[in-house]
């Protein structure tokens, strides 16, 4: 079942409104479109219906047409006025007051059949098959099924640009937080809308706010670029809840506002597929990506973005390094294998135990010490973390490596026992003689 | 109280928790408390709960008030780091303490810790006790274990479960340092438990 609106001079009106009723659009010509319409019936009930949705959403003066075939549909909704049902089977009769013009077809076959007297789709759809096939060819076959209403076109549906943007231009400038997030929630609902209409999610969003200037800028910067404040989410699965987007984006600015009052307001979302996933039934549960990108954008605006993440060792020998890496993604992150077998769980819990070593409390920076040594073993420290004698120690033990970079290392480390307690591992650079404590065992 | 004697051996098996039905996980929907002082095995003996429960599966929170956790020394612990969540409050304990209660509310987490062993002990004293009332109410009837370490017991009533721990001596051999020798009591649902146990913190 397809339907058709036709009405002169304004194409974009009738694709928006084609978009409302179905995903697959052909536009036809400039003042006709055609979309698919099938399953509608389970939602607005006969074809009737349908169609007066349809002009109901139209809101202008349309020809609008439902038939079994698009070309049917595009027939019926050029020939004649206001709202036609053609009926399935029917359609020859439907059509046949409809004047040949509208088949369309080269000035000749329209000579032609002017020269026969034939003026309408009914009169040509009743002339034979083989005299028509004998006189006007593999041409007049085709125009002669479309005048019998038995098209077979495949629809050429237009190719959706998938781009979720939505830019609003303020009439007047918003300085305060609470009106932006208004027009950012709208946005966002319109946005998320369609993407849940295309059955997509989001793992981008972009956000530009054009900032009004004040007049003695605009006087000293003409040629410059105009103020913006852009926020750029990457989030690590696909949203499309515009309530978790609005949240990230409130945090956002709310930490890092606007320097000045916004007069434009640019959203753009990047689509991706949605996320699908089986959980496990004998899985533990693990943190819900969405709710944990909030709580992680919240601590990260607490502790500093580059303060919060999964630790992953780099593959160096240089002491302390690892980087932060991931956020709520992690959350999805989990090993292929899980553990099953009624012996495996326990083996893998005593193979964590059984690896238990001591661990070491990393001061970040080390602390700069004075370090007595007797026999070339250290024996007395002097720190803002610990301070007395050493009663046994352990070492040297020399380490470098990155001698090849600009930043290279080299040092004596040593763990001592200080008389005041405590384990702590100590270390000297080669280079500059100072001593410092890098942590304590524990 | 009574202080049960622990020794290092190498090679030693691990059955802190044997006490509590030989599980290798602190109570859900609780807080536990870790204490002790400097060099006193709670950070080896948090490393082996993380290593449990990431090796069971688990996602772990871990928020690092002083920022001294040290990847290299948990992973030789046998924690899966990518299934660990580490938050460094760089000497903010406000910033823990609210980053452990957003991380609490969350939920999703096997573990959630909060590493306060090196925060002076007076900071740590002076914490309300509303706040650990509400980290507790956090993860109440969620299988999420709470698990605070620092030099002492803070929350007091709050927490379920106290570890105490005490490094009695340090072995070293050979010029090295072989094990640390730690003696331990705890205390569950304030009543105190006394059993023998080891922590290899070799």
């Amino acid at each position: 079942m397809f339907a058709c609106i036709h009405a002169p001079g304004n194409l974009p009106l009738l694709v928006e409104c084609a978009r409302h009723f179905s995903p697959f659009i052909e536009e036809t010509s400039p003042d006709t479109v055609v979309f698919d319409i099938r399953g509608l019936r389970l939602i607005f009930g006969a074809p009737e219906h349908i169609a007066a949705e349809i002009q109901a959403r139209v809101g202008l003066p349309a020809n609008i047409a439902v038939a079994s075939n698009p070309d049917a549909a595009v027939h019926a909704a050029r020939g004649f006025k206001g709202v036609t049902i053609v009926p399935q089977g029917r359609e020859a009769a439907a059509l046949s007051p409809l004047p040949l013009v509208l088949l369309g077809g080269s000035p000749e076959f329209a000579q032609t059949l002017d020269a026969w007297g034939v003026r309408t789709f009914g009169e040509f759809a009743a002339l034979p098959c083989a005299g028509v096939a004998a006189r006007l060819g593999q041409e007049g076959i085709r125009l002669q099924r479309l005048a019998r209403g038995e098209g077979r076109r495949l629809p050429q549906w237009r190719g959706e640009p998938l781009e979720f943007r939505e830019i609003r231009e303020l009439d007047t400038p918003v300085d305060l937080l609470e009106p932006l997030l208004a027009w950012l929630s709208q946005m966002l609902q319109d946005l998320c809308g369609r993407l849940r209409a295309q059955t997509l999610a989001a793992n981008e969003l972009h956000l530009r706010l054009e900032l009004e200037q004040a007049p003695d800028s605009l006087t000293r910067t003409t040629h410059s670029l105009c103020a913006c404040h852009e926020i750029h989410l990457h989030l690590p699965i696909g949203i499309r809840d515009e309530k978790v987007f609005l949240k990230l984006l409130q945090l956002d600015l709310s930490q890092r506002p606007p320097e000045a009052a916004v007069e434009k307001i640019r959203l753009e979302l990047h689509p991706v597929e949605p996320r699908a996933v089986q959980h496990g039934l004998f899985l533990p549960s693990s943190p819900q990506p969405e709710r944990l990108e909030i709580t992680l954008a919240r601590i990260r605006n607490l502790v500093g973005a580059g303060n919060v993440g999964v630790p992953e060792l780099l593959d160096t020998h240089r002491p302390d390094s690892f980087r932060l890496t991931g956020g709520a993604g992690f959350s999805l992150q989990r090993r292929l294998q899980p553990p099953s077998g009624p012996g495996l769980k326990p083996r893998l819990q005593a193979e964590a135990c059984s690896t238990t070593k001591l661990a070491l409390r990393r001061f970040r920076p080390p602390c700069p010490a004075q370090v007595w040594c007797s026999n070339h073993r250290p024996v007395r420290i002097s720190s803002s973390k610990i301070a007395g004698r050493i009663t046994a120690s352990g070492g040297p033990w020399r380490t470098s490596g990155d001698w090849w970079t600009g930043d290279p290392w080299d040092r004596i480390e040593w763990d001592v026992e200080a008389a005041s307690g405590g384990i702590w591992r100590i270390h000297q650079d080669s280079r500059t003689a100072l001593w410092r404590v890098e942590g304590s065992y524990d | 109280m009574v202080w049960a004697k622990i020794v290092e051996e190498s090679g030693a098996g691990f059955s802190l928790w044997a006490p509590f039905g030989q599980r290798l996980q602190p109570p859900s929907g609780t807080l536990t408390e870790i204490a002790g002082p400097t060099s006193s095995g709670r950070t080896a003996f948090l490393n082996s709960l993380l290593a449990a429960a990431t090796a069971d599966n688990e996602f772990c929170a871990l928020i690092d008030a002083e920022d001294v956790f040290d990847p290299a020394s948990a992973a030789a612990g046998g924690v899966l780091l990518s299934q660990v969540l580490w938050v460094r409050c760089g000497g903010n304990v406000e910033h823990a303490l609210k980053a452990a209660d957003m991380l609490a509310q969350s939920g999703g987490f096997g573990l959630v810790a909060i590493d306060l062993g090196d925060t002076p002990e007076r900071t740590a004293r002076r914490i309300p006790l509303a706040v650990w009332f509400r980290l507790r109410h956090g993860v109440r009837n969620t299988r999420t274990a709470l698990v605070c370490l620092a030099r002492q017991v803070n929350a007091h009533s709050c927490s379920t479960l106290k570890i105490e721990l005490r490094r009695d001596r340090a072995l070293w051999r050979g010029g090295l340092l072989q094990a640390l020798e730690i003696a331990g009591r705890w205390i569950r649902n304030h009543r105190e438990e006394r059993t023998r146990f080891q922590i290899p913190v070799r």
